[in-house]
């Protein structure tokens, strides 16, 4: 009986009536991807993606080379040299991190005691070239330059779980 | 006039004729290229929106251009021929594809009257050039020298001549209600065939089974979705395509669209009522014939379309076992219902020229 019900079923093509109404409920469905380039997805506050490196509002550059992200950085990206000013205060001489070896865990930002390295919400910084990714401090301040709007406030709408 | 005929007292006798011909087929051939062109177009459209997906849009408006700068990469692409392969046969294979794809809609009535060869015999000229389509893919796969072609073009023979019977028969049962093999004439048949105002044999009870099963066969036949075992991409890479590129892979991606609308077209012919309306009421023939005749291939693309995304592909002896063990008999079995049917109705009786 079983078997009968089942070649009735298999012969009406039950199973595949009910399969296309399923896919035609969906092609009326609104579509769940974005048009990329002109739309994007939300971002959150916490967002790793390229880095910076901030400024004070008076235009001094934050970062008092304690190489803390320099130690904690688990990809070894970032190299730091560093020497006096001549004001006296510390400052790096160079800065550069080698994007291709980061892996964007975000230590670096955790690190830093003073917010100068950050990461972000940039993701949209593909190169032709492998040289174009060893970023340098003078990129790094531009990028800070060119974010801080967004950095500062990812930071502040981040500030209440810190 | 006719237009053959103008062209015969223009140009003469042979060169007018040549001429009237040429232009007839070049005004089927190219509006059949650009439909191929579309029909990529729709089936990539269509299979995005069940998947929620946008599908392509970036090239022209809405992406109507996607499938011309596909062909526009492929042509500038090189064909490469495999060191192993049979050269000769290696690149006839995809012109015979093409070709024949081409070549089976000169038997297509797109409105009353519009049609390239009116043959009496057109349901058998289908049939015979559809099968002959199985040629280009097993001189593919024979002649890349690969085992992936290879085995892609073994399978697609068995496929195409296993479904090819059924649909034979299933052809026949078509016939014995129109009493024709005229394309034209199976669709003046279906005129108000059902309660004297439905138009179309799907409307008929004897013949709806029919219709369904001739749906599934033109999917095996045209190794659409759930059947396009030939070119399974996760077993076989892409089957008998696997070493063409460039021009001569375009060749048969264009020849297996060509027969798939081809296909749309013919299923409307024969069991929608081509180009008539699909009711028999006299204000629906204010538009003409040809516009339901497109309208009918557009919406059986989509159900082409619509299955493919439905429905994930066959295991091979499932396949073999539909097309001999359930559609063979099935079909057999009908025309024999079917046949008897008319034969108790004095169907055959009231035929012009019976006995």
């Amino acid at each position: 009986m079983t078997a009968l019900i089942r070649s009735a079923k298999s012969l009406l093509l039950l199973e595949f009536v009910s399969g296309m109404w399923l896919t035609l409920r969906y092609f009326f469905r609104p579509k769940a991807t974005l048009n990329y380039p002109y739309e994007k997805g939300p971002v959150s506050p916490r967002f790793r993606g390229e880095h910076a490196l901030r400024r004070y509002p008076n235009g001094e550059e934050r970062c008092i080379a304690c190489k803390l992200c320099e130690a904690v950085c688990p990809a070894q990206a970032i190299t730091i040299e560093a020497e006096p000013r001549a004001d006296g205060s510390r400052r790096t001489t160079r800065y550069d991190i080698d994007m291709t070896k980061c892996i964007y865990c975000g230590l670096c930002q955790e690190a830093c005691p003073v917010d100068a390295i950050v990461e972000t919400p940039n993701f949209e910084f593909a190169t032709e070239t492998r040289e174009e990714l060893i970023y340098t401090k003078d990129k790094l301040l531009l990028n800070g330059e060119k974010w801080e709007r967004a950095i500062a406030a990812n930071i502040a709408a981040d500030s209440e779980y810190r | 006039m006719t237009y053959t005929g103008w062209f015969i007292e223009q140009f003469g006798q042979g060169l007018g004729w040549f001429l009237a011909n040429l232009t007839l087929i070049l005004a089927i051939a190219f509006p059949v290229m650009v439909g191929v062109a579309m029909a990529v177009y729709a089936d990539r459209k269509i299979w995005a929106a069940m998947q929620m997906r946008r599908g392509p849009n970036v090239v022209g408006p809405f992406g109507l251009l996607q499938t011309f700068a596909d062909a526009a990469k492929l042509f500038l692409k090189e064909t490469i021929i495999p060191t192993g392969a049979s050269q000769g046969v290696f690149l006839l294979a995809p012109m015979i594809s093409f070709t024949l794809a081409l070549v089976v809609w000169a038997v297509m009535p797109f409105d009353a009257g519009m049609v390239l060869a009116d043959l009496n015999v057109g349901l058998l000229y289908v049939f015979a050039v559809s099968s002959m389509g199985v040629y280009g893919i097993i001189m593919s796969g024979w002649a890349s020298n690969s085992k992936y072609a290879f085995l892609g073009g073994l399978r697609s023979a068995a496929q195409m001549v296993s479904y090819e019977v059924s649909m034979g028969f299933i052809l026949v049962a078509v016939m014995m209600y129109a009493q024709s093999l005229n394309l034209s004439d199976i669709v003046m048949s279906q005129k108000g065939n059902v309660l004297g105002v439905l138009n179309g044999n799907i409307f008929n009870p004897l013949l709806f089974p029919m219709a369904i099963m001739f749906f599934i066969t033109a999917l095996a036949e045209t190794n659409r979705p759930p059947f396009d075992l030939p070119e399974a991409e996760a077993e076989l890479v892409a089957g008998y395509q696997v070493e063409y590129s460039s021009m001569s892979f375009a060749l048969f991606f264009l020849g297996e669209y060509a027969n798939i609308l081809f296909m749309c077209a013919l299923i409307p012919t024969l069991f929608l009522g081509g180009w008539l309306p699909p009711l028999d009421l006299p204000f629906l023939y204010i538009i003409p014939g040809f516009v339901w005749f497109l309208a009918k291939m557009a919406f059986m693309f989509f159900v082409f379309a619509w299955v493919k995304a439905t429905v994930p592909r066959y295991r091979y002896d499932q396949l073999m076992r539909l097309g001999w063990k359930v559609f063979l008999p099935l079909s057999l079995f009908w025309v024999v219902v079917v046949s008897g049917w008319l034969m108790f109705t004095g169907h055959f009786a009231i035929a012009p020229g019976a006995v």
